[in-house]
């Protein structure tokens, strides 16, 4: 927490400029999830938050539903600037790997039937999968560590959609509405501090 | 655009799958291959695999596998429109949530929201991980990749790049 490299308080404002530049810079480096890339370019680098605002401001973009990390353009962007830094950051955030996603999948579409390039994805997807399972065992570990109300609700959620199947829209309106009661009634059932 | 048309199908179907991804984009990854596989059959379990594992390798965020399914079904079009639904809805949401989250920092409320979501966005990505492994490990040897990677993973902090290397060059070389 008392990382030298971070600031006791953010030193500076950035332009919508230096905005945009730096959100392209995030998306650009930021292979297998951009978050981490977020953090080190806003607090270590250019230390236009403290670790503290930018946990907050993480927690807050977490918690949203949708892709994480374009969340968090969208919130901090909005707190530099309003309207216009939030589309400054989501743009420079975006922009960039969708023109690359793009040529992509062109050339995908046009060479994916090739025999050495369908081997070489079919390594890299069963390596991906290894990745998600990866990040799943890390995640329930804290969970896990007890009996309770937490790690019921997540058991749940597996079974349904992965083994049922069933669409994710009905499993949320009913899970989250759930595990909202669930974590009023018995606080202390979380394992989140 | 009537209401068969393809775009329609996609803007729908991502603009209210961004409402419930909670967690992020991975954790919708197997509602996206139930509609996208198996109901509306644009693509089969290989291109989807495919899509996720080029959106793992491209930078950017994950989301990007959203605009390749778009691209599958209808081309540029189609991936700017399943992108846009994707991220426009929970945009919005983050704009106006950005001015009043902090206010409620020790609320009641919102302590037990975040405790709330944190074991169904786990359960989901727990999901995720199910589907995308019995989609990519049809072969043993795929299997064996899938393990030595969350070993590696879990165990150490080398960068998922190189297990992506190392894994490709495998499949090039004719061990799957």
């Amino acid at each position: 927490m008392t990382d030298l490299a971070e600031p006791e308080r953010a030193v500076a404002r950035p332009s919508l400029g230096e905005l945009f530049i730096s959100f392209v810079h995030v998306a650009i480096s930021g292979f297998g999830g951009a978050l981490p890339w977020a953090r080190r370019m806003i607090v270590e680098r250019k230390r236009w938050m403290t670790a503290e605002e930018f946990n907050e401001d993480f927690a807050l973009s977490q918690f949203l539903p949708g892709p994480n990390v374009v969340n968090f353009s969208v919130v901090f962007g909005a707190r530099i600037a309003g309207a216009a830094g939030a589309a400054v950051a989501f743009l420079g955030l975006m922009g960039p790997p969708m023109v690359i996603v793009t040529i992509i999948a062109v050339l995908y579409a046009r060479y994916g039937d090739l025999e050495i390039l369908s081997r070489i994805l079919s390594g890299i997807a069963a390596s991906a999968a290894g990745l998600i399972i990866a990040m799943t065992l890390k995640m329930a570990k804290p969970l896990f560590t007890k009996v309770g109300w937490p790690a019921a609700i997540a058991i749940v959620a597996f079974i349904t959609v992965a083994l049922l199947r069933w669409p994710l829209l009905p499993v949320i309106a009913v899970l989250a509405p759930l595990a909202f009661a669930l974590a009023w009634v018995f606080p202390t059932g979380s394992v989140k501090r | 655009m009537n209401d068969d048309s393809p775009l329609t199908a996609l803007a729908t179907y991502f603009g209210l799958l961004s409402l419930v991804a909670i967690g992020g984009a991975v954790t919708a990854i197997p509602d996206m291959h139930r509609y996208a596989v198996e109901t509306m059959h644009w693509m089969n379990d290989r291109q989807f695999t495919d899509s996720f594992a080029i959106a793992q390798l491209s930078p950017g965020p994950n989301v990007m596998i959203v605009a390749l399914i778009g691209y599958h079904v209808a081309g540029l079009t189609g991936a700017a429109v399943a992108t846009v639904a994707m991220c426009g809805p929970t945009c919005i949401v983050a704009y106006f949530a950005a001015h009043t989250w902090n206010r409620f920092k020790a609320a009641r409320w919102r302590v037990a929201l975040q405790a709330a979501l944190v074991p169904v966005s786990l359960g989901l990505i727990g999901a995720s991980a199910y589907i995308l492994a019995r989609a990519a490990d049809k072969t043993i040897a795929a299997g064996v990749i899938t393990v030595a990677t969350v070993v590696v993973a879990v165990f150490t902090r080398i960068s998922p790049l190189w297990l992506f290397a190392v894994a490709g060059l495998l499949g090039m070389t004719g061990w799957l």
